[in-house]
């Protein structure tokens, strides 16, 4: 069987895992699996930059949030219904990470980490600048008469698992597409060896900002997706937590690969479920992962498993 | 109030905030001039001083100033030994690579603000300061066309401000006079000019950097432990004084220590007034916009003369 074959093989399988577990779940773990696949989104947009460009950033809860208040806000106080909402939230993503990555690639490695964080944190208060309209921290509930969808009602459980299941099968297959073609080799090269890459004659920057502005919209169609199904949208989402999440997800699962992002945040999401019922200090258990992890497995679960068992693996 | 009278009231608060954050800032500046990597967890170290002061303190009996000055010795010591420590056993085995030593001391940050959630719990606790008399600033006005002293109502600071401000002072005297006048300093400003030929000339470049990470993390604990008597101890009180060292040290010119003083004094400085005058979220939406755009137009100018790839 080619590679091609078995990879495609994999990721649809998962896909049709998913979709069985819809009716095999019990209520509980259903609700916590259409979570995990809408943040999972998230963290595969994260890694296209981190993953596959090989830029860290520290600042993606902008991106993130930008989805959730550009679908949130048109809702509440234009009146939009969830499709348009939907897309103004992914239209803002676009044009906050076209910005941002037009003015933070002039900086490169420790620089360019700090200035996403500064970024970040400046979206962060703006939001709670305007609290008049965000509510800030305490943020505001999106009502489930501005959650159907099509005639589809999106608070109820069985609906809403397979919209996040939609999405998550969008970015995944997306991705999946990406890095097998032009721009998304291109980028791996850069991640590689980014004077070799230039030599070559490609044009460095405007691929990076390609990366950046797919990475910033795929996290933002998470962010408004996000809100959308579980009807919620507050600051603490745009706080810098927000930002080393994903970061720690695709580390844990492995970054630069496409299945990664999946697995880190499905561990990660049960890690602190588990632990949150022991303690409150739950983020304790992401500072342990965050080192460990640095000091034993910077490539990760999917990482280690496509080094020692599958060489194959995307 | 008069407006006079405010602005000093203002300025007096600012130059507390300021000095305060001058000595987080050079701890925070010394880790990246000497060892060129971010200590994300910095703000951290800070949070556990203030903590670790109010232990000390309240285990002391007897007169507060005797709590308050076990702990001025007693915190920045620990935090700096648990600095080196971590240093060691963590950043070490990184190879001080920038990217991955960001990620390890997230973590770090992570590990340090929960375990004093669950030991130290989520309240906010006070320390007793060892003297605070009130003082009251006098003030100038012309009236009958001559200049007359009067006390205006509220406009007044204590003496514990004041000995902060000049507590404060003596440190950064010693921080600089250590770097430039001692063996140890010698050592240091060699490590950071090339670790490798400093090597090869027999300094032990490891301890070096355990020692400076320890003494940064240090600093930021004692600026937390003068504080701690203003300003209660809290397990999250450590992420504005990471953001604005941040600022500082990059607006400052990294690892230049002259620079980080005179930046901590502005930005302290106009802080404590903007915010006195001003709502403090606007204020903190510009100054983190101002240091990405520093960043972004003039990084060379402010990492140092010097790009590690």
């Amino acid at each position: 069987m080619s590679d091609l074959r078995k990879t495609l093989g994999l990721h649809v399988g998962l896909l049709l895992v998913l979709l069985a577990l819809n009716w095999l779940l019990p209520a509980y773990h259903h609700g916590n699996l259409a979570r995990i696949m809408v943040l999972a989104s998230y963290a595969i947009g994260y890694n296209v930059l981190f993953g596959y460009t090989g830029l860290l950033s520290l600042g993606h809860a902008m991106f993130f949030a930008a989805g959730m208040y550009g679908m949130g806000l048109t809702v509440r106080h234009l009146g939009w219904s969830p499709a348009p909402a939907v897309l103004a939230g992914v239209g803002a993503g676009l044009v906050l990470s076209l910005v941002v990555g037009f003015l933070a690639l002039r900086t490169t490695g420790v620089a360019f980490m700090i200035v996403t964080l500064m970024f970040a944190q400046a979206v962060f208060l703006t939001v709670l600048y305007f609290g008049e309209y965000t509510r800030g921290d305490e943020g505001f509930v999106i009502q489930q008469v501005d959650r159907i969808l099509l005639g589809i009602d999106l608070t109820d459980p069985n609906n809403r698992y397979l919209a996040a299941l939609l999405v998550f099968a969008i970015c995944l297959l997306a991705t999946f597409w990406l890095v097998r073609h032009r721009f998304g080799k291109t980028i791996i090269a850069i991640r590689e060896n980014e004077d070799r890459t230039r030599m070559l004659g490609y044009d460095v920057f405007r691929h990076k900002l390609g990366a950046v502005v797919i990475s910033g919209s795929i996290s933002a169609l998470a962010g408004a997706t996000y809100g959308l199904l579980f009807g919620y949208a507050g600051a603490t989402f745009a706080s810098v937590q927000y930002s080393i999440f994903p970061l720690l997800w695709v580390l844990l699962g492995g970054a630069g690969t496409i299945l990664g992002p999946f697995v880190g945040t499905l561990f990660m999401f049960y890690l602190i479920d588990l632990s949150s019922e022991i303690t409150t200090a739950y983020m304790l258990i992401a500072g342990v992962t965050l080192v460990l992890l640095t000091l034993f497995a910077p490539q990760g679960l999917m990482g280690e498993v496509r080094a020692r068992l599958f060489r194959w693996l995307p | 109030m008069d407006f006079g009278p405010y602005l000093i009231l203002a300025s007096l608060e600012g130059a507390v905030a300021a000095s305060v954050l001058a000595l987080t800032a050079v701890g925070l500046s010394l880790v990246f001039g000497v060892m060129r990597v971010v200590n994300v967890a910095h703000g951290e170290f800070f949070m556990l001083g203030a903590v670790l002061a109010w232990f000390v303190a309240s285990s002391i009996g007897g007169h507060p100033a005797l709590g308050f000055v076990a702990a001025l010795l007693v915190a920045p010591v620990l935090v700096g030994g648990l600095a080196a420590a971590v240093d060691m056993t963590v950043l070490k085995r990184v190879a001080y690579d920038p990217e991955r030593t960001i990620v390890a001391t997230i973590g770090i940050l992570y590990i340090i603000q929960q375990v004093t959630l669950m030991t130290y719990g989520p309240d906010a606790r006070p320390v007793t300061p060892p003297f605070n008399t009130r003082l009251a600033i006098p003030w100038f006005e012309f009236a009958d066309g001559r200049v007359q002293m009067y006390w205006p109502w509220g406009l007044s600071t204590t003496s514990y401000k004041l000995f902060v401000i000049a507590a404060a002072a003596i440190m950064l005297l010693a921080v600089w006079l250590m770097m430039t006048r001692s063996k140890i300093g010698l050592v240091m400003r060699a490590t950071q000019l090339d670790s490798e030929m400093a090597q090869a000339f027999g300094i032990p470049v490891e301890r070096v950097y355990a020692m400076v990470f320890g003494i940064g993390c240090g600093l930021a604990a004692l600026g937390a432990v003068l504080i701690v008597p203003i300003q209660q101890a809290h397990y999250l009180m450590g992420t504005d004084p990471l953001l604005l060292s941040f600022i500082v040290v990059i607006i400052g010119g990294l690892g230049s220590l002259p620079g980080t003083v005179i930046a901590a004094l502005l930005i302290g400085m106009s802080d404590g007034i903007i915010s006195v005058f001003y709502t403090p979220t606007l204020a903190k939406i510009l100054s983190t916009l101002l240091v990405a755009f520093v960043l972004v137009f003039r990084p060379q100018g402010l990492f140092g003369t010097r790009e590690r790839e």
